[in-house]
C-alpha cells in the first residue's frame, strides 16, 4: 500500500531524514516508534510533502507521491492527522469536521464518527474548534479525516498528553477502523498502546529506520527497545 | 424647517446621505483589502488602481461597445477580476515567500503603472458617466429628497457586503478559506488546491473593487485619479478596524462615512481630516484596530 525507499528530507540546511527505508500494507497498523527528535513527524510530513525539500521515493498504490504537491497526495488517499492536532480556531467544531474534502467513496458517515466519539456530537454547535479540550481536539482531528474516504492514516502521536480512558478511546478507535480495512501508518512514544493496536512497529534513530520488530515479538524485545527509547 | 442641534434638517440629512455614500465605498474597498490580506498576507496598493479600473471599463463598455449600466455592474467586475487572476499568477505570487514589504511595494509599482497607462490614454480631467435612466430622479422622503442613484448606491454596496460576509462566514467554501487563513499547508494536505484558492481570492478582492467603481462611475467623473483620491481614506478605514476582519471593516467603512459627513455638518475644516484622526485615537487606545484579533 505505501512503500518508502530511501527518504530524504531536509528543513532548509538541516538533512534530517538520511534515507528511510519501510513498509506498509494493506489493512495493516504500522507504528513508527522512537525518541524525540528521531524524524518521526518528519516521516509523516514528508510523505504527506509538507517538508521543504525531500528526496527518495514514497509510493502509494504503485504510484510515486514524490514530487507531488500535499493536495494531489491527500486525492490520491492520504490523510494526515498532525502532532499538533491542527484545529482551526476560526472554524466552528460542525465546519473543522466537515473541511476536509471526500477524495474517495467509502469514507465514515458523521453519524458514525459520533458514534466513535460521543463528546463531538455534544460539542458540534461550540462555535470555535481550538475551544475544545485537549482530547476533544484529537478527537476531531481523527473525526474529520476518516469522513473524507482516504485508507491510509497518517497519526502522528494520536495520544500524546491525554487521559487514559480517552488513550483507551482511541485505542478502540484505531482497532475498529484497521477493522473496517483502513491502513494506518502511527507514530508513538508510548509503545505499550502501540502494542495494543498494532501489527509491526519501525524504530527510528537519527533519521533512519534501524529495525523492524513484528507485535508478537515485541515482549521479548523489551530490552532491545528500552535500549532505542532510552526509557 | 426643521432645525436639528441649530441645523437646518436637510442639510444634515444630506451630509449623512453623502457619508453614507462614501461609507459604502470605503467598505467595499476596505473589505475587498481585509479578504486578500487575509489570503496572501498581501496589502493590496493597487486596490484603488483596480477600483478606478472598474470604473473605466463600464465607461469603455458604454462608449465603445454600446453595453449598459447593468450589464456593466457585472461586467466590468468580472474582466477586471481576470485581469487580477493575470496578476497574481505572474506577478504577486513570486512574493509569497517575502516579506509583506514587498508585496507592498509591487503593487504600489503597479498602482502607478496602472494608472499612468490610463492617464496616457485618456487625460486626467475626466469623463462623465451618466446616471442610468432607471436610476435618475430624486424621492422625497418627507424630511429630503433623496437622489435615486445614491439610494441605489448605498442599497446595492450593502447587498454585496453583507453576501461577501455570509460567503465567508457561513458557506462550507468560507469555511475552507477562513482555514487557509489561519493554516494554508493544512488545509492543501487535506485535498484542497490552496494556490488556486489563494488566486481566486485575489480575484474575489480586485472583483469587489471593480463594482465599486462601476457605482462611482456616475457620482465622481471617471478618471484615472478616482482611485488614489479614495484609497488613503480607504487605508486607514482598514487600520482602524483592523486588518483581516470582515464585519469590521464593513461596520468602519460605513461608520466613517457618516463621522465624515457629521463633521462636514458641524465643523466643515476638519471634514478632511477628522478620520486620521480617528485613526491615531484609535491607534493609542488599541492598537490592533476596533475589531482586530490578536496577533
Ligand atoms: N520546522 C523545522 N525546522 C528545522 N528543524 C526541524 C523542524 N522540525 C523539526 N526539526 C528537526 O528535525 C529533527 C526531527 O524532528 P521530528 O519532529 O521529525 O522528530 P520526532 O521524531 O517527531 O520527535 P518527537 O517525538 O519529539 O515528536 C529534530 O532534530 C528537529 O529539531
Ligand atoms: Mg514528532
Amino acid at each position: 500500500m505505501l512503500e518508502v525507499n530511501g527518504l530524504n528530507a531536509w528543513y532548509g540546511e538541516s538533512h534530517i531524514l538520511h534515507g528511510v527505508d519501510f513498509e506498509v500494507r494493506e489493512g495493516e497498523v504500522v507504528t513508527l516508534l522512537g525518541r524525540n527528535g528521531a524524524g518521526k513527524t518528519t516521516t509523516m510530513k514528508s510523505i504527506m510533502g509538507l517538508v521543504p525539500r525531500r528526496e527518495g521515493s514514497v509510493k502509494f498504490r504503485g504510484n510515486e507521491m514524490v514530487g507531488l504537491m500535499p493536495n494531489q497526495i491527500a486525492r490520491a488517499g492520504i490523510a494526515i492527522c498532525p502532532e499538533e492536532r491542527g484545529i482551526f480556531g476560526s472554524l466552528s467544531v460542525t465546519e473543522n469536521l466537515m473541511l476536509p474534502p471526500i477524495v474517495a467513496p467509502g469514507g465514515l458517515t458523521v453519524e458514525e464518527i459520533y458514534t466513535l466519539f460521543p463528546n463531538l456530537r455534544e460539542r458540534a454547535k461550540t462555535a470555535h474548534g481550538t475551544k475544545l479540550s485537549g482530547g476533544e481536539q484529537q478527537m476531531l482531528a481523527i473525526g474529520r479525516i476518516l469522513r473524507t474516504g482516504a485508507k491510509m492514516l497518517l497519526l502522528d502521536e494520536p495520544t500524546e498528553g491525554l487521559a487514559p480512558v480517552i488513550v483507551q478511546q482511541i485505542g478502540r478507535t484505531i482497532r475498529e477502523i484497521k477493522n473496517r480495512g483502513f491502513t494506518v501508518l502511527l507514530v508513538e512514544q508510548n509503545f505499550r498502546f502501540a502494542a495494543t493496536v498494532a501489527d509491526r512497529h519501525y524504530v527510528m534513530e537519527h533519521g533512519k529506520i534501524v529495525d523492524m520488530i513484528p507485535n508478537h515479538l515485541l515482549e521479548s524485545s523489551m530490552d532491545k527497545l528500552h535500549e532505542y527509547l532510552g526509557v | 424647517m426643521i432645525m436639528i442641534f441649530g441645523i437646518p434638517g436637510p442639510l444634515l440629512f444630506g451630509q449623512l446621505l453623502l457619508g453614507l455614500i462614501n461609507g459604502a465605498f470605503y467598505a467595499m474597498l476596505s473589505l475587498g483589502l481585509a479578504v486578500i490580506f487575509g489570503m496572501l498576507n498581501i496589502i493590496n496598493f493597487a486596490h484603488g488602481a483596480l477600483f478606478m479600473m472598474g470604473a473605466f471599463v463600464s465607461w469603455i463598455l458604454l462608449n465603445y461597445l454600446g453595453i449598459g449600466y447593468f450589464p456593466a455592474l457585472i461586467l466590468s467586475p468580472l474582466l477586471v477580476g481576470i485581469f487580477g487572476i493575470i496578476l497574481e499568477k505572474t506577478i504577486i505570487s513570486r512574493l509569497y515567500k517575502l516579506d509583506h514589504l514587498y508585496g507592498l511595494l509591487l503593487t504600489f509599482g503597479l498602482s502607478l503603472v496602472i494608472e499612468g497607462l490610463f492617464r496616457n490614454a485618456y487625460g486626467s480631467s475626466g469623463m462623465p458617466y451618466r446616471i442610468p435612466e432607471m436610476l435618475s430622479g430624486a424621492t422625497n422622503l418627507g424630511f429630503m429628497y433623496m437622489p435615486n442613484y445614491r439610494g441605489w448606491v448605498v442599497a446595492a454596496a450593502l447587498v454585496v457586503c453583507i453576501s461577501t460576509w455570509l460567503i465567508i462566514e457561513k458557506t462550507s467554501l468560507g469555511a475552507t478559506l477562513r482555514a487557509a487563513t489561519e493554516n494554508a499547508p493544512m488545509v492543501q494536505a487535506f485535498g484542497v488546491n490552496v494556490p488556486r484558492l489563494i488566486t481566486l481570492t485575489y480575484a474575489g478582492g480586485v472583483a469587489l473593487a471593480a463594482f465599486a467603481g462601476v457605482l462611482a462611475a456616475p457620482i465622481y467623473s471617471v478618471n484615472p485619479n478616482m482611485g488614489s483620491n479614495f484609497i488613503n481614506t480607504v487605508f486607514a478605514v482598514v487600520v482602524i478596524g483592523g486588518m483581516g476582519s470582515i464585519m469590521g471593516s464593513i461596520l468602519t467603512g460605513f461608520g466613517l462615512g457618516v463621522v465624515e459627513g457629521l463633521t462636514k455638518v458641524f465643523y466643515p475644516q476638519a471634514s478632511a481630516t477628522v478620520v486620521f484622526v480617528v485613526m491615531v485615537i484609535v491607534l493609542l487606545v488599541r492598537p490592533r484596530g476596533l475589531f482586530g484579533k490578536a496577533a
